[in-house]
């Protein structure tokens, strides 16, 4: 238990006050928009309808503790039912287009539909074929799309931003 | 090689990996596979191909390890009714395989499981979409698979998935339970098939690798070398040594990445949120850095067929080495932790237990075999580049969660060697050399371990140097139903901790 404790005073508090103006920037406009549009924290919803889990591996690592997630406001939750925005990888597999669909309709009104990568975009290397309807948009109505192979971090918490400025202006 | 089947005639495959081919009969293939398996060796993989419009029927790839090479049987199939005997008799490992096989290419198994694998409601059961003359609409159908009930008093299912709660792939995982003890795990799989292998067709041999490199996202190093080792071995390119030291210093990289993930994952799971802050910590200091050396936190397309794309220069290498050993440092402060804290070991002992036994009977391969007892590493039995020097793979063999973590921990740490080493040491000299003349249909294999074992990618060009047939194949065919094995017994709870102790691939398992 000691070193236990040790280590946690060793490493501190990590968090970065971002390492540079525009991430500084990103962060604070994130937490007000939140806090304006949502007057709470933003529930996001993962679902992976058929990613190289690339994706999946940048959103996982925006819960480290370099981004402070939950501090600006954004929380992953377990259901669809308790979300505010859908975070979709793609490209969307056949065998997950009902899936997809049916957490679509489970998430409430008025909801976000976030697509993630280049593969949630545009389809990107596998495109459309027997086994792959391509984009997200192809099967839900999508709000913004973040490109990237995979998007950074950074650009997913932008591409966040950007999914909640168009709710704040509709 | 000796062999008791003499008449069989073994051409050498060119490239990089120690690998064999012949042609067999059905009954030939039997005794190949039986022969392999009592000398002890192991199936790999098997895939299909349609040579119709060659005015043949159907060829039926098999390939199998054994005496530290690979060995690739071709059995031919006729165009009508193309069937091969039930290989899932002598290795179990070969019954999803065949059901796949089935399921993409119509070659169909006499005996064992029917029901379909990779095929769900995407297409009709006598539509077979790697056949050349397949329809290439799709109908979307209702989907109706046969899960085995299990029958009992008290006995109930747990339905869980594909979309699972948390930032995972997609799968379905049914359980059959009495109270909260698991009798029975069932899974399915096949959701995120995207049909990779249809996709690669007709690709030149770079879009191949940007491709094929993203089978499965966190394994794209190995599987970016595989396929190039792949197409190296039908071009007869032979990499420059400082593309394969760079290769090497990524691929080891991956799986510092990945097992630091896991560490922290793993202990997550347990309920022990400080490793994971603390590793994820960790990985992202090496993602940061690969991003400053190789422009990307992920450098998938760091690896081209004939070379690497990117140096890395003095002030790189410097940057590299520095990070290497506070994360080293780091590890051991951690690892000393988790050994000496009583609560995780209490979750960790015993949990999710594959006996050595259980797992030479299953055929389980890469970091999970070695966490049971099992000395495989294709670093070792089958070194390529510059895993010159004889590596000792890492084991432990009480084959639980605590033995695949210790394993996760030690191999870090050879990692981290390894690429100290390398650093210490890069030739000078080009980054790429440029790719010979394709022999046509000929067969090019390329397998790297990866961090969850062994992958392997089977390439064939054609005469104009564009891909004719691409198989990709993840070491998680053998180890998901080596997870239905270690779940029983279990409770419901530590499902989540033993199969991240496990994290099998489902995109790359998919296809």
């Amino acid at each position: 238990m000691w070193h236990l404790l040790q280590q946690i005073r060793k490493v501190g508090i990590i968090s970065e006050p971002a390492p540079d103006a525009d991430m500084a920037m990103l962060q604070h406009e994130l937490q007000e928009q939140i806090a304006r549009v949502f007057g709470r924290a933003l529930a996001i919803r993962q679902v992976d309808a058929g990613s190289c889990n690339g994706c999946e591996l940048e959103i996982q690592a925006l819960h480290n503790p370099y981004y402070n997630l939950e501090g600006m406001g954004i929380r992953f939750v377990a259901s669809p039912r308790h979300a505010d925005a859908l975070l979709v990888t793609g490209p969307v597999s056949r065998h997950m287009a009902q899936a997809l669909r049916r957490t679509y309709e489970a998430t409430p009104e008025p909801k976000l539909v976030i697509a993630v990568g280049d593969c949630g975009a545009c389809g990107g290397v596998f495109g459309e074929s027997y086994a792959s309807l391509g984009a997200i948009a192809n099967v839900i109505p999508v709000d913004v799309a973040i490109p990237g192979c995979p998007p950074t971090p950074t650009a997913l918490l932008q591409g966040i931003l950007a999914a909640i400025g168009k709710r704040a202006s509709s | 090689m000796p062999m008791p089947l003499s008449d069989l005639v073994f051409d050498k495959l060119p490239g990089a990996l120690a690998a064999v081919r012949t042609s067999v009969t059905a009954t030939r293939l039997v005794e190949l596979c039986r022969h392999v398996r009592d000398d002890g060796g192991a199936l790999v993989t098997l895939w299909g191909e349609d040579l119709r419009r060659d005015a043949q029927g159907f060829r039926l790839c098999v390939v199998l390890q054994h005496d530290n090479g690979l060995m690739v049987a071709e059995l031919a199939l006729p165009a009508v009714d193309p069937v091969f005997p039930n290989l899932a008799e002598i290795f179990p490992g070969a019954e999803r395989l065949q059901r796949a096989v089935h399921d993409l290419v119509g070659l169909r198994a006499l005996g064992g499981d029917a029901r379909p694998w990779l095929r769900h409601a995407a297409w009709p059961a006598d539509v077979f979409p790697m056949r050349h003359d397949a329809p290439t609409a799709a109908t979307d159908l209702a989907d109706d698979y046969a899960f085995v009930r299990v029958e009992g008093k008290g006995v109930h299912e747990i339905p869980v998935g594909p979309i699972h709660a948390g930032t995972i792939e997609p799968g379905h995982f049914r359980f059959s339970v009495v109270g909260e003890k698991v009798l029975r795990l069932e899974e399915r799989l096949g959701f995120a098939h995207k049909g990779i292998e249809k996709r690669a067709e007709g690709l030149d041999a770079a879009s191949g690798a940007r491709l094929v490199a993203r089978t499965c996202g966190d394994s794209a190093v190995a599987y970016a070398w595989a396929y190039a080792m792949a197409v190296e071995a039908v071009t007869v390119t032979s990499p420059p040594p400082r593309a394969l030291a760079l290769r090497g210093l990524l691929l080891e990289r991956e799986r510092i990445a990945n097992h630091v993930g896991d560490i922290g994952g793993i202990a997550n799971d347990a309920g022990f949120a400080f490793g994971l802050s603390q590793c994820s910590r960790l990985k992202e200091n090496l993602l940061r850095a690969n991003a400053r050396v190789w422009g990307r936190r992920y450098p998938l397309d760091a690896i081209v067929p004939g070379g690497v794309r990117d140096d890395v220069d003095a002030d790189a290498v410097r940057v590299l080495l520095e990070d290497l050993a506070v994360l080293e440092a780091e590890l051991l402060r951690l690892r000393e932790i988790y050994d000496n804290h009583a609560g995780l070991q209490d979750r960790f002992i015993g949990a999710g237990t594959v006996s050595p036994e259980l797992a030479a009977k299953l055929g389980i391969v890469g970091l999970a075999a070695r966490a049971s007892g099992r000395a495989q590493d294709w670093r070792h039995a089958l070194p390529a580049g510059p895993y010159a020097q004889p590596l000792t793979p890492v084991v432990r063999s009480a084959g639980d969660v605590a033995a695949r973590v210790a394993v996760r921990f030690d191999e870090t740490l050879a990692s981290i060697g390894l690429c100290r080493s390398w650093l210490a040491t890069l030739p000078d000299g080009e980054l790429v050399a440029p790719l010979g003349a394709a022999r046509a249909d000929a067969l090019g294999l390329g397998g790297v371990e990866g961090w969850r074992g062994p992958v392997l990618v089977a390439v064939r060009l054609d005469a104009n140097a564009r891909i004719a047939r691409c198989h990709p194949h993840d070491p998680s065919w053998h180890n998901w139903p080596v997870l239905e094995h270690a779940i029983i017994d279990n409770i419901v709870p530590d499902f989540p901790l033993i199969n991240k102790s496990f994290n099998l691939a489902y995109s790359g398992h998919d296809l």
